[in-house]
């Protein structure tokens, strides 16, 4: 497993080949913060994953400009057939995708432990 | 509860992202006192969130000092129950007001949440150019069938 990313995101990569690429998130993630975690996010799907699992249980908030990042994310990564799922939202955060109506278009697990069992 | 808005809070920030956990500090905890729930105490808080984004990045085009005023005060919505009202004064560029309008979900692209947010959490939102420069924006959100 090897580490990397920024003071926002750390990325880890694991499963049998490496191929899992786990990004934890912390912290706000808003207007200051979004283009950073976009960065983060974009450097991580050039790496070549066959999964990204974002960790975003330490996130206690976050506001649509974070929500793009994630979208612009979804939109790459179905062009590339790379499995991206998302992992722990708070009830806040959780809030902000039912009413953008994003719930329903990602893939949405309760724990990271559960987004990579499946 | 609305008692505490007997006289209209305001405070005033400049269009710096860095301020913006202030004001989402502040709303929350006003919110919650008036007599909001924590769900629409958090969702309050985003709508105010999105609007003053959108303030910093097109009304003052990313330029970090210019002025927002926000003001809380208890008012009536058109029912005549009560309600919180919320304006955002700037002093930027104007943007018409036909022009902002939510996109449609369905297309799966990163822009315009925004405006969805403020137009799906308030229950009333109006932007009126100011002739003397600037836009205020008025967002109510009804807080009890009560009629005041």
């Amino acid at each position: 497993m090897t580490n990397s990313g920024s003071e926002l995101c750390n990325v880890h990569w694991t499963g049998p080949d490496h191929t899992t690429a786990v990004v934890v998130a912390a912290g706000d993630i808003d207007l200051r913060h979004s283009a950073e975690f976009q960065r983060v996010l974009l450097e991580v799907l050039q790496a070549g994953p066959k999964r990204i699992v974002v960790d975003l249980s330490g996130v206690g908030y976050m506001d649509s400009s974070g929500v793009a990042s994630l979208v612009k994310l979804l939109a790459r990564v179905r062009r590339q057939q790379v499995d991206l799922r998302l992992a722990g939202m708070t009830r806040r955060v959780r809030s902000v995708f039912e009413i953008t109506r994003l719930d329903t278009v990602f893939e949405i697990f309760p724990s990271v432990q559960e987004a990579l069992a499946s | 509860m609305l008692e505490v808005l007997r006289e209209p809070v305001r405070i005033r920030i400049a269009s710096t992202p860095a301020q913006l956990p202030i004001v989402r500090a502040v709303v929350e905890r006003l919110t919650r006192l008036v007599g909001f729930d924590q769900e629409a105490s958090d969702r309050i808080t985003l709508a105010v969130d999105e609007a003053l984004t959108n303030i910093i990045r097109h009304a003052y085009h990313g330029r970090p000092d210019g002025p927002i005023e926000i003001t809380f005060r208890r008012a009536a919505d058109a029912r005549g129950a009560a309600a919180l009202c919320i304006e955002l004064r700037d002093w930027g560029t104007q943007v018409e007001p036909d022009q902002i309008r939510p996109r449609r979900l369905e297309e799966l692209r990163p822009g315009g949440l925004g405006v969805h947010i403020i137009t799906s959490v308030m229950d009333e939102v109006q932007y009126a150019p100011v002739p003397s420069g600037g836009t205020k924006l008025t967002m109510t959100k009804t807080l009890s069938r009560e009629l005041l």
